[in-house]
This record gives structure tokens, C-alpha cells and sequence, in this order.
């Protein structure tokens, strides 16, 4: 095996260089820096300050709300991807820039809109209300907030992988005798679970550090309604650097191990592609 | 009667795709839609499917004397080829020929067993035992169109329809696929429909050949009636190169350039203009003029490559022609490219001419 292969394409050296140099300055010094910090305390400190009620309570609701969230887009972001593709009607335009703006928002305004929509005397809050809905300051709410900002995600990654599938793959399978539900269960289905999976992993991973528009609606009550992010900058504000990194790191260890989960099963799911 | 379609009308917003079509396919024969691209075959092979709905107002189709104009593609039970083969590409050759039978109601679904058994004879018929676990990637351009095959035919379609089979293949691939779909065809007998752009392809694969053009029927016919006795211009023109010259019709003879020729269809009808066509084949080559009426002309091409010698040529009155001889002919006139030729046809095709008015 000759380590030094020539290929027709230049600049391999060069391109993987500064691939790498950007990914250690933008992202592994910064997170090593992260870990560094919280190596200054303890191991004891570091159990006792992951450990403490009110930080499981957090990241109990940070998973959660981010896995309901990035859940509901998978299936609504499916359909308006399905539609988005799928059919022509007047005003599509306008639709498929409306799936962005969620990106193009500061979190805080959205996060503001959503909870005066939201509040019980709002919008949409006071028809909720007499139905004993809340969610406003709810971890409803949270995730009413989290659905809002993951939405674009799971839309933006299906989009591509439904307009390459074939209109004759469905043909074929209604050829054969296959239903309607038949056909998108055991034909379309499988075939756009990888780019399914990539957006439900992004608007996941969204939630997970979602600050500005959450902290508006949540409310912020210890034990029931404060998110990982929010209990960290809490600790920043009271100059414990070290607590904040360690809730940090358990925070990112968990992310990265259900990021690779998915990206696991996504390559699971792609064996039969080229 | 196989298949049989009663006056089909189908037109996408002002583009009107087949105009009153009627056909009947026997039961057990091989037919060829042939026509260029936009004359509509598809869309005609799409409506015997179910894939695609006629205008309102348009007749039967009927599946072996049953009528299913009113059914789904899905309870039609035909066997549909795409031309890009349109295989499951996350299912493995397997599953993708099981399909048909693993989505049947549950009372119809034949046990895992019997699947299993249906499956590889069909992988063995089109002679991919082998490959069942592949994925369809996997596979070469014919192999796919081959589990494509399978796969329609697990469901034990009443009709196989087939939409440019071989379009997607490479010269060599195509024509061993033709003979090998012939071969399959008279082992099954299943009433077939194929598309094709390619006359050769239609001429060669099938037992009658419908031409097609602009949404209507030019000629139903078998391959030998559609090349030999063609019945409009354009059915001539669509079977390949031929030589075209305006004649007169007189009498009972037909005359064109120097030439006169016997055309006792038109005896006793009075003198009108007429288009004559002579295929490259049916034009004599000579070096001198052997007594008969016959066209002078200059070679300008000899293309010597192949089974055939074809000779480009100019008349005397400058249109181009275009003449076929056999390897023997050719090496025993011994022409070069400048020669004077005299041209002599061996048979024409003559249609009146009543465009002009």
C-alpha cells in the first residue's frame, strides 16, 4: 500500500489541513477548554454538582422536551416537506420561505411571540385555557418552543430526499397491488428514513441548546420548567465557572452519545445505497 | 381477445396525446407500440395500466373480455415495466420480486413458503438465481431490467406491459435482451404490450407492430406488412432511410424523373401528382446504362463497413440518393468515390399526392 496516492483532484493536502485547523479553533479548543474547566474541581464536586436534584430535574426536561419536540417535527416536518414537493398550488413560494424563518428569528423574539401567543390571555392561549390547556410557563410550553425552532430542520433535510425518489417507484408498487398505505409504509418510507433520521438528529441537537426562545415561555421554575442551558448561565451569573462546565460536559457527553446513535442507525439504514 | 381498447381520447390541457385510438391485442401475442417520441404510445400503454385516466367519454378497456377501465392500477393486475426499471432500491433483489406477493390481503397472501418458491423460479427464469441477496445497485443496467421483469411477473399478471424496455441499456446489452425477452415470451405466452422509438427493435421482438404518430394509428400490422406494404408516408418514412421523388400518376404507370413504372392500382383514375419512395435496397447499381430507364448519378460516399455497402449519391438533378448493394456487387462494379452511376429501382411504394390543392 503506497501512502501517497495520486489523485486527478488537487489540493487533498491543503484542503484536509485547513479542515482540520478549522475544526480544532472553531470547535475542539473551545470544547476542550470546556472540559479543562471543569477539571478544576474535584471529582466529588464535579458528582455533587451534576448530581444535584435540581440539575437532574434539568436534564430531564432538557432530553425530554428536545426528544417530544424533535418527534413532533419528524412527523409534521415530513408532511409539509410531502406537500412542499409534491404538489403545486399557488402561494408554495411563499410557504417554502415561511419554513426558514424560524432560522432567520433572534430566539428571543420568537420566544417573546410565542409566549404572548401562548399566555392565557393570548391568541391562541385563551382558547386553550377553559380547556384547562396551559402552556405558557409549562414544559408544554418548552416544547412548543423547541417544535418552533427544529421545524426547518427536519423540512430542509427531507426536501432533496423526497424530490429525488422517483414518481414511477410509487407506480410500480401500486402496479403490483400495493395500497396506498402499503405503498408509503414498505416503499417511500424506507427510503427517505436515512434524511429523516439526519433532520430529526439536527432539530434534536437544536433543542438540546436551545436558550433564547425557551426561557421566555418556560417560565424558569426550579425543578419543573428550567432547561440545562438556563441552570448554566444561573451558575455563570454567580461566577461558578467549574459547576457551569461540568453540567456542560455531562450536557454535551449525553448529546454526543444520542447523536451517534442516530448516525449509527442512519448507516444502518443506508446499507443498500451505492 | 387479450387486451382490447375502445376509442381512447386523452389530452393534457390543450396537447391532445391520443385522438379516438381503438386496439386488440390477441391473447398470448407479443405486440410493439412503435412511434416516435410524443405520438402518444406511452400515454396509450399507461391507460391500459391504470397508471394514467382517459379523457371522460372514452370507451372500454378490456383484460381478457373484462372490463377494468374502472379499476385501479392496483387491482388491474398487470405486469408494468419501466423503462428506468424503477426497482425498491433499500429491498434486495428478493424482496423486490417478492413484493407483488408479500402486499396481497391477507386471506391472498401465500404462505412464506410458497413465497420463497415462487421468488427463485422467477429469479431462475430470468436467470438470476444468484443474485437474490444483491441490492440493485448492485446490478448491471440489464440484470435490473431483468429483476424488473421478475418482479412484474410474480403477481401473474393477465397482461405484461412493458414501457421502452430497453431504452436505458447499451447497444450490445439491448439486443441480447430482445432475443432473450422473444425466447421468454414463447415459453409464457403472457399477452404482452411493449413501446418502443426503435422500428428495428418492433420489427424484430414482436408478432404485430402498431405505428403511432401525433396521438393516432398509422398502421396495425406484422412486422413483414408494416416494412413490405406501408400504409401511409409516414409509416414508410419510420421504418427507416428512403428515397423519395415527386412523380405523376398517369394512366395506369406512375412516372417520376426519367422513369416510368407500372401502378395498375390507379388505372382509369384521372392524372394527378404522386410521392414515390424507393428504399436504399431496392435501387439497382450500375456502371452503364443496361437499357432500362434509369437515373444517372455521381457517388459522393461509400460507407464499406458493415454486411451491406451503402452509397451516397447525387442525381443528375441534384437531390441526393441514397443506394444499398451486397459486398459482392459493390467489389464487382468496382466504384470509387466521383463515378457515374446509373440507378435502376426494383420495387417503389407510390402514394397519391393530395396535399396540395
Amino acid at each position: 500500500m503506497t501512502l501517497k496516492q495520486h489523485s486527478i483532484l488537487p489540493g487533498f493536502g491543503l484542503t484536509m489541513g485547513f479542515t482540520l485547523f478549522y475544526l480544532s479553533l472553531i470547535v475542539l479548543i473551545p470544547l476542550a477548554g470546556l472540559l479543562l474547566k471543569s477539571a478544576t474541581i474535584s471529582w466529588d464536586q464535579f458528582y455533587a454538582a451534576v448530581t444535584d436534584p435540581q440539575v437532574v430535574a434539568s436534564y430531564k426536561i432538557t432530553f425530554g422536551a428536545s426528544l417530544v419536540a424533535a418527534s413532533v417535527n419528524a412527523v409534521f416536518g415530513l408532511a409539509v416537506a410531502w406537500v412542499l414537493v409534491r404538489y403545486s398550488f399557488p402561494g408554495k413560494n411563499i410557504v417554502d420561505a415561511m419554513v426558514d424563518l424560524p432560522f432567520a428569528m433572534p430566539t428571543a423574539v420568537s420566544g417573546i411571540a410565542l409566549t404572548a401567543i401562548y399566555a392565557p390571555n393570548g391568541w391562541i392561549g385563551r382558547w386553550l385555557d377553559p380547556l384547562g390547556i396551559e402552556v405558557a410557563y409549562t414544559q408544554l410550553g418548552i416544547m412548543v418552543a423547541l417544535t418552533f425552532i427544529g421545524l426547518p430542520f427536519v423540512v430542509r433535510t427531507l426536501q432533496p430526499a423526497l424530490e429525488d425518489m422517483d414518481v414511477e417507484i410509487e407506480e410500480a408498487a401500486a402496479s403490483l397491488g400495493a395500497t396506498r398505505l402499503q405503498t408509503f409504509v414498505r416503499v417511500i418510507f424506507p427510503a427517505i428514513m436515512p434524511a429523516l433520521l439526519t433532520g430529526f438528529a439536527l432539530a434534536f441537537a437544536r433543542a438540546l441548546g436551545e436558550y433564547g426562545s425557551v426561557v421566555f415561555i418556560s417560565g424558569n421554575l426550579p425543578m419543573k420548567t428550567q432547561i440545562v442551558p438556563l441552570l448554566i448561565m444561573t451558575k455563570l451569573e454567580q461566577y461558578n465557572y467549574a459547576e457551569a462546565a461540568a453540567i456542560a460536559v455531562v450536557a454535551l457527553g449525553a448529546s454526543f452519545a444520542v447523536l451517534l446513535f442516530i448516525n449509527i442507525v442512519q448507516w444502518w439504514s443506508r446499507r443498500y445505497a451505492a | 381477445m387479450g387486451i382490447e381498447v375502445r376509442n381512447i381520447t386523452k389530452t393534457f390541457g390543450t396537447f391532445a396525446a391520443l385522438r379516438d385510438v381503438s386496439l386488440g391485442v390477441a391473447t398470448g401475442e407479443l405486440v410493439a407500440l412503435l412511434g416516435p417520441s410524443g405520438s402518444g404510445k406511452t400515454t396509450l400503454l399507461r391507460i391500459i395500466a391504470g397508471l394514467e385516466e382517459p379523457d371522460p367519454g372514452s370507451g372500454a378497456i378490456l383484460f381478457h373480455d373484462e372490463d377494468v377501465a374502472r379499476r385501479r392500477v392496483s387491482s388491474r393486475r398487470v405486469g408494468f415495466v419501466f423503462q428506468h426499471y424503477a426497482l425498491f432500491r433499500q429491498m434486495t433483489v428478493f424482496e423486490n420480486v417478492a413484493f407483488g406477493l408479500r402486499v396481497r390481503p391477507k386471506r391472498l397472501r401465500p404462505s412464506r413458503n410458497l413465497v420463497k418458491y415462487k421468488v427463485l423460479r422467477l429469479l431462475k427464469l430470468v436467470q438470476l438465481e444468484s443474485m437474490a441477496n444483491r441490492y440493485p445497485h448492485q446490478l448491471s443496467g440489464g440484470q435490473r431490467q431483468r429483476v424488473a421483469l421478475a418482479r412484474a411477473l410474480a403477481i401473474e399478471p393477465k397482461v405484461l406491459l412493458l414501457d421502452e424496455p430497453f431504452g436505458a441499456l447499451d447497444a450490445r446489452v439491448r439486443q441480447e435482451l430482445r432475443q432473450w425477452l422473444r425466447r421468454l415470451h414463447d415459453e409464457i405466452h403472457l399477452t404482452s404490450v411493449f413501446v418502443t422509438h426503435d422500428q428495428d427493435e418492433a420489427l424484430e421482438l414482436a408478432d404485430r407492430v402498431l405505428v403511432m404518430n401525433e396521438g393516432r394509428i398509422e398502421q396495425i400490422g406484422t412486422p413483414d406488412e408494416v416494412f413490405h406494404r406501408p400504409a401511409t408516408e409516414f409509416v414508410v418514412k419510420f421504418m427507416g432511410q428512403v428515397n423519395f421523388f415527386h412523380g405523376r400518376l398517369e394512366g395506369d404507370k406512375v412516372h417520376f424523373s426519367t422513369m416510368a413504372w407500372d401502378w395498375p392500382e390507379h388505372a382509369g383514375a384521372s392524372t394527378q401528382p404522386a410521392r414515390v419512395f424507393v428504399r436504399p435496397h431496392e435501387l439497382d447499381v450500375d456502371v452503364e446504362r443496361n437499357g432500362q430507364p434509369s437515373l444517372q448519378a455521381v457517388v459522393t460516399r461509400i460507407h464499406s463497413a458493415g454486411p451491406n455497402v451503402r452509397l451516397e449519391l447525387r442525381a443528375a438533378s441534384g437531390e441526393p440518393l441514397c443506394a444499398e448493394l451486397t459486398q459482392e456487387r459493390f467489389r464487382s462494379l468496382n466504384l470509387s468515390v466521383g463515378n457515374t452511376v446509373y440507378v435502376t429501382p426494383r420495387d417503389v411504394t407510390v402514394f397519391a399526392d393530395e396535399s396540395p390543392k
